[in-house]
């Protein structure tokens, strides 16, 4: 693999002042280093420390200390309106919850980060349809968030997080409110986007949801455990071998 | 195009959110509808009565002063004004020979009486004993028929000329030129109609006054204290020229010593509208008082919701900031729905005030229209309004933490 280096973290910490002598380290140190078209699983405990990375990944949160470069460009240092500015074209992030605005429909939801781009309304239109229609709900355009089933829901999340062509996408947890079967869905989805180029990060509890990864990240107390790659059966050779 | 792009979201989002709380936006709005009604109905009304106020004025005439014994508006005290001597109709024509800005100069001298025909009466008309050249002397007003002339005035004929009013309550449905009519129970006969003046100073307009000659007057009611002598000057840009000369020859004809302060007055509409006008300013200056007063406790009902709206939307702005609103973004949605809301209220409060305004105007026939300044101050202030009060709780909301706002519940 020798892909370019998307995500470079170099000691990143993370501590939540609790008020008083309280502190709450919730990473004490990570080092992770993500190519281009990798596909990652980050796993680990509750509490671990994984949301509170695919934050600082996700330019959402701002690391206490460490570096951290995206395509090679350091984030540590950027201002909000930058900060902004990655978040809307180079990330694309899912939530466990969907976070969509409830009041807006599927078509408005997806245009959200074409508004805050700039482009202007027909080309919106036409990339937020093309997304929607990417993840199967070319039908729902107009159905309001209430209208659609939580894996439709999370759908609509996704081609939101895509409408932009971020540089990577990331999911924290998009299975955890979906039964198996969506969710199985929803994995689908991922792993096409996967093999269409793009580059995936998600978190997941579930072992069978990693098992779509190319390689599992562990974070145990705020540190990497274990960061390994994984070999997978549905690779042809190794299927062949078996 | 970014900005507007913005902008269009932003009013799309806001007519959203103030869609979703009917209820609430207009109770929160009230403060705003009821500041900008005061003041634009107050502003109308004032406007209205200025413009009627001037019209009626011009009903003394623009060109016209009046010498008379006593000022129409004085902040002198009364006790030092109440022994000057009375005016005389002597002075008419010293004025008459000596100023030489003025074309015109009539003594008037006004007494109330019946004026009746066998039919119709009149109670309480103004009698005016005057010259002929009354209607010279006080603006030239159209007359159906005529003004008598100097002889019949000099020879203190039966003759008169007859205001709208009088007019129409003596000869209800006939000509009323060349008729007879009875002055305190004399008879004249009637020469003319003055056209009708009308205005809120229908009294001393023509329209309830009969004019005799002033030696007939004289003859059936006697002489009268009170003169005043109309003088018109020639051209309007001379007006205080010729006040300084009438005042000259008034001091001489009263041998004022230098240093002595005069003992009459020289009276013309011009100080009726300047009073009025300060009035009008002073009504105006508090009404202005009490609708900042309102629109300030409007904003901050309007602050206090919108902070109420972004705590509330808190999650939401946590969305909009993951994926990629800028914090200008955000504050400009806040202030847009803020304004919105403010120019929501605005509207309604000039359009109650414009209904209120006909009302007024189909009720008291005032003819008062809403100014467009007006109209547009009111659509400025309340945006200026919106902005101010929506700016610290927009301030607030674009600068929340991204994850702090969306792990928000
Ligand atoms: N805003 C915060 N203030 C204080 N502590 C926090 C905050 N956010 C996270 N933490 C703490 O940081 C640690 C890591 O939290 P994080 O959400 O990253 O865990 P996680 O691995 O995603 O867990 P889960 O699998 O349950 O989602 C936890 O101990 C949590 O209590
Ligand atoms: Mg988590």
């Amino acid at each position: 693999m020798d892909n370019a280096v998307v995500i470079n973290i170099q000691q990143i910490k993370k501590m939540y002042d609790m008020g008083g002598a309280e502190e709450v380290h919730a990473l004490r140190g990570v080092n992770v280093e993500i190519r281009k078209n990798e596909y990652v699983a980050i796993m680990g405990p509750s509490g671990s420390g994984k949301s509170t990375l695919m934050n600082i990944i996700g330019c959402l949160d701002t690391p206490t200390s460490g570096l951290y470069e995206f395509n090679g460009v350091n984030v540590s240092e950027m201002n909000d309106n930058q900060l902004a500015k990655i978040r809307n074209k180079e990330i694309g992030f899912v939530f466990q919850t969907f976070n969509l605005l409830a009041r807006s429909d599927s078509l408005h939801n997806v245009e959200l980060p074409l508004i805050y781009g700039g482009i202007p309304a027909a080309e919106r239109k036409r990339l937020a349809t093309e997304a929607l229609e990417q993840v199967g709900l070319g039908e729902r355009i107009h159905h309001k968030p209430n209208e659609l089933s939580g894996g439709q829901r999370q759908r609509v999340a996704i081609a939101r997080a895509l409408v932009n062509k971020p540089s990577i996408l990331l999911a924290d947890e998009p299975t955890g409110n979906l039964d198996s079967k969506t969710g199985d869905e929803i994995m689908n989805l991922f792993a096409e986007l996967h093999n269409k180029g793009n580059t995936v990060i998600l978190v997941t509890h579930e072992e069978y949801i990693a098992e779509h990864a190319h390689r599992i990240i562990r974070v145990r107390d705020g540190l990497v455990a274990s960061d390994e790659v994984v070999a997978r059966v549905k690779i042809p050779a190794v299927a062949a071998a078996v | 195009m970014y900005f507007l792009t913005e902008l269009k979201e932003g009013l799309i989002i806001a007519f959203r959110a103030i869609r979703g709380n009917k209820m609430r936006s207009v109770l929160t709005t009230l403060g705003i509808i009821i500041g900008i009604f005061a003041v634009t109905g107050m502003a109308t009304a004032i406007d209205g009565l200025n413009a009627a106020f001037d019209r009626s004025a011009k009903a003394f005439g623009t060109d016209v002063m009046y010498v008379q014994k006593f000022p129409w508006v004085s902040n002198d005290d009364w006790d030092l004004i109440r022994n000057r001597p009375d005016m005389k109709l002597e002075y008419a024509p010293v004025l008459e020979r000596k100023a030489s800005l003025l074309t015109a100069v009539a003594p008037v001298v006004v007494r109330r009486a019946k004026v009746s025909t066998s039919k119709h009466s009149l109670e309480d008309a103004f009698v005016t004993g005057t010259t002929d050249q009354y209607n010279n002397a006080s603006g030239n007003k159209d007359i159906d028929g005529r003004f008598f002339s100097a002889e019949e005035s000099n020879g203190g004929r039966p003759v008169c000329v007859i205001g709208a009013t009088i007019a129409e309550t003596i000869f209800p449905n006939a000509d009323p030129i060349g008729q007879e009519l009875k002055v305190g129970g004399f008879p004249y006969t009637v020469l003319g109609v003055y056209e009708k003046q009308g205005g809120m100073f229908g009294q001393f307009t023509t329209d309830s006054r009969v004019f005799v000659p002033i030696h007939s007057f004289q003859s059936h009611f006697g002489n009268h204290a009170f003169v005043t002598i109309n003088v018109r000057v020639a051209e309007i840009p001379k007006m205080e020229d010729a006040k300084v000369e009438i005042e000259g020859i008034m001091r001489s004809l009263r041998r004022l010593t230098p240093g002595k302060v005069n003992n009459f007055s020289i009276n013309s509409q011009e100080i009726l509208t300047e009073t009025f006008g300060q009035f009008t300013f002073v009504v105006g200056a508090i009404g202005l008082f009490i609708t900042g007063l309102s629109l300030f406790v409007g904003g901050i009902g309007i602050m206090n919701i919108m902070f109420v709206s972004v705590t509330e939307r808190t999650k939401e702005i946590g969305i909009r900031k993951a994926i990629g609103a800028r914090r200008r973004t955000i504050l400009m949605q806040f202030l847009i729905e803020a304004a919105v809301i403010c120019l929501i209220g605005g509207l309604i409060g000039l359009l109650l005030a414009f209904i209120i305004v006909q009302l007024m105007n189909s009720a008291f026939d005032l003819g008062a229209t809403m100014p467009l300044s007006i109209v547009f101050i009111a659509i400025m202030v309340s945006l200026i309004v919106g902005l101010t009060s929506g700016f610290m709780p927009a301030y607030r909301a674009a600068k929340m933490d991204p994850v702090e706002a969306l792990r928000y519940e």
